[in-house]
């Protein structure tokens, strides 16, 4: 008996491991078709842009030559490229560094209200974030109007003169990136406010202990426990604003003078207002190369921290 | 010299008291252990004396001097938290040597400190790890060690040992005395665990409901229970306290627990009783190693008592005999040769000269 057993238990094992490896072939197989339409999806919206955009950008303006990179070419050549560059790098960077900055600061403020309080504040902090932006840009270009604004109002009541805040170069700029910030800070400071309250209350108990005043708190164990998470939130905001089209279209349209131009708008101007969709899609294809090489060096030094943990 | 004084320490949370006036003096070197249920303010007590939590009231003093409104930085005391509180972003040398860094110490001193404390610890080929790579008691040493290189005044433990499994517990336990006895320095320890307390203390204080219930040495604590919390807090199985009886006949007491129990006052103690015979509300303490099997020789005040075992533990080196009295479980810890078995009626020796009278009103013991 014990005997079939054994023989019984020797013969169902390698059974059960043969329809086991057909179980898993066939979960994958439906697994693989559970996820074909979110596949076909992706496919349709973005991998077949991409790629068309790419075989877009070797046409004449006609689009019915093949011109290799000929638009490349000509694109180098034009000062305004370079100038979209510049003002793209200005525009992304420092509306990135005061999000971050002010999303840090303020996340501080609001993790140390009491909890009561506490959703109130996060609930106001972010209306900016929640407002579909061309709507509350809207609102800001009136704001910035330089004859009937709130703004200039209220400096001319103080006995200021009237900013011409879209009319100037360096005053548009200055308002494109404003907004931007305004836009874009609360979504720092929820994630940041996420990761302060993951950081236990006791590493500042202990660091407290071991002599550490606040701003070496902050220095020693906020920042360091929160650097994974700002690394990818930069990385994050530095595409999303890299790729910047509702603000700056709605505040400034690239004017004046084309100096508050970035990437998705002169993209926009010279392809579908312009009609060189080829030259457009060359313009726009710029964007990927800087922000590979920007995720890059973001992404690795995550890495490198993940692994040696 | 790092005495720490207490003198009427009182916190309240909103109007919640969770210390109700503490006094105590510890003494320089001196290692003492807050211990009690939890919620009894033992460890708001340690954590106002790191300066962790504010005062309501009274006054905290280190070294002599009054602290109530020095931040923890400038007190110096270091401390070993529950979760041990590494930072788990530095390796175990820069764990240890952050309050030193901060301090600004020459690097040279810096890394000898953490040399000689890490050889104390046996963590010498742990340091360039992160605590992530580190085990429970190997990051309970590290902890140690962050506190040891500072070289503080006063060393505060807040449970430090709750985290691990009962083995490394009790290993961990040893490691501590052993450091305290090569490092000697002024110990607040807070533990629930009454062995802990008993263990690792030169005086426990027992704390219930943010009072202090009794200080004393292990021994005295456990053999001279000031009051029926700390009689039944101390001692592991507790103590057996069941509602008894004190009958006066002929100028001799005895102690009635029930219809069939009863035993004599020893004789030394008549005095201290008398004024209580025929008062209500008494309670009779005996602990269950002075309830043990018949023995051959009995000594003078140990008498028979005959019960009914309902459950037996064998422990291997004793065996624990659970039986009732007047409707109180009590026990016994007996020699396994006896071979004790539940539900047969069986003789026990109870030696009063260990007994103990309380007064249930007043929580004291007479």
């Amino acid at each position: 008996m014990a005997n079939g057993v054994v023989q019984a238990a020797g013969l169902s094992v390698p059974r059960r491991r043969r329809s086991g490896r057909r179980l898993a072939r066939h979960k994958s197989t439906i697994a693989f078709l559970m996820a074909l339409p979110l596949i076909a999806l992706i496919a349709a919206l973005v991998i077949y842009p991409a790629l068309y955009s790419l075989h877009l950008a070797t046409l004449n303006k006609s689009m019915e030559r093949f011109v290799g990179l000929g638009n490349f070419a000509f694109l180098f050549k034009r000062e305004l490229f370079w100038m979209v560059i510049k003002q793209t790098v200005i525009f992304a960077l420092s509306a990135v560094i005061f999000k971050a900055l002010i999303g840090f600061v303020v996340a501080h403020f609001v993790h140390n209200i009491p909890a009561k309080g506490q959703r109130k504040w996060r609930g106001m902090l972010l209306v900016p974030w929640v407002i579909p932006p061309a709507m509350s840009t809207l609102a800001w270009f009136w704001l910035f109007d330089p004859s009937y604004s709130a703004f200039n109002w209220v400096l001319t009541r103080v006995g200021l003169d009237a900013v011409p805040w879209l009319g100037e170069p360096l005053w548009a700029r200055f308002s494109v990136i404003l907004v931007n910030v305004w836009y874009g800070a609360p979504f720092f400071l929820i994630m940041y406010l996420a990761a302060l309250k993951s950081v236990p209350e006791q590493l500042y108990e202990a660091a407290a202990i071991d002599g550490a005043n606040w701003w070496q708190k902050i220095w020693y164990i906020t920042l360091p426990m929160m650097r994974n998470i700002i690394a990818i939130t930069v990385l994050f905001s530095l595409i999303v604003t890299f790729a910047n089209f509702d603000i700056v279209r709605i505040l400034t349209n690239g004017g004046p003078i084309d100096q508050t131009h970035v990437f998705a708008t002169w993209a926009f101007q010279l392809g579908i207002e312009g009609g060189d969709l080829p030259l457009g899609a060359c313009v726009s294809l710029f964007m990927f190369p800087i922000l590979g090489v920007a995720a890059y060096f973001i992404l690795r030094d995550i890495n490198r921290r993940g692994t040696e943990a | 010299m790092a005495q720490v004084t207490l003198r009427n320490l009182v916190k309240d949370y909103d109007q919640t008291p969770a210390v109700r006036g503490i006094d105590l003096d510890i003494a320089d070197k001196e290692f003492v252990v807050l211990v009690g249920p939890s919620g009894c303010g033992k460890t708001t007590t340690l954590r106002m004396i790191a300066g962790l939590e504010d005062i309501t009231g009274g006054e905290i003093l280190i070294g002599g001097d009054v602290v109530n409104d020095v931040p923890p930085k400038d007190r110096d005391i270091a401390m070993v938290f529950q979760n041990y509180a590494l930072y788990p972003h530095m390796t175990v040398h820069e764990n240890m040597s952050f309050g030193l860094r901060l301090k600004k110490l020459p690097k040279d001193e810096i890394r000898r400190r953490v040399a000689a404390v890490a050889g104390i610890l046996g963590i010498g080929e742990l340091l360039d790890r992160k605590p992530k790579q580190l085990s429970g008691g190997q990051r309970q040493r590290v902890a140690m060690g962050r506190a040891i290189v500072r070289n503080p005044k006063v060393f505060l433990f807040d449970e430090p040992l709750s985290n691990l499994d009962a083995k490394l517990r009790v290993h961990m336990r040893t490691e501590i005395k052993k450091v305290h006895q090569k490092v000697r320095t002024t110990t607040v320890y807070v533990t629930h665990d009454q062995v802990e307390a008993m263990t690792l203390a030169d005086r426990v204080v027992v704390m219930n409901a943010g009072r202090i219930e009794q200080a004393g040495a292990p021994n005295d604590l456990y053999h001279s229970p000031a009051t029926l919390f700390v009689a039944g807090f101390i001692g592991s199985p507790a103590m057996n306290i069941t509602g008894c009886a004190l009958e006066e006949t002929a100028g001799a007491l005895r102690v009635r627990l029930d219809g069939q129990v009863s035993f004599p006052v020893p004789a030394e103690r008549t005095a201290r009783y008398r004024a209580y015979a025929g008062q209500r509300g008494l309670l009779f303490g005996l602990r269950p190693e002075h309830l043990t099997e018949m023995r051959p020789h009995s000594v003078a005040n140990q008498c028979p008592v005959e019960v009914t075992p309902e459950v037996t533990e064998p422990m291997g080196m004793e065996t624990l005999v659970f039986f009732s009295v007047n409707g109180t479980e009590m026990c016994a810890r007996t020699n396994p040769a006896a071979n004790t078995q539940p539900g047969v009626r069986t003789q026990l020796l109870a030696d009063l000269n260990h007994m103990h009278l309380i007064d249930e009103a007043s929580g004291r013991v007479l």
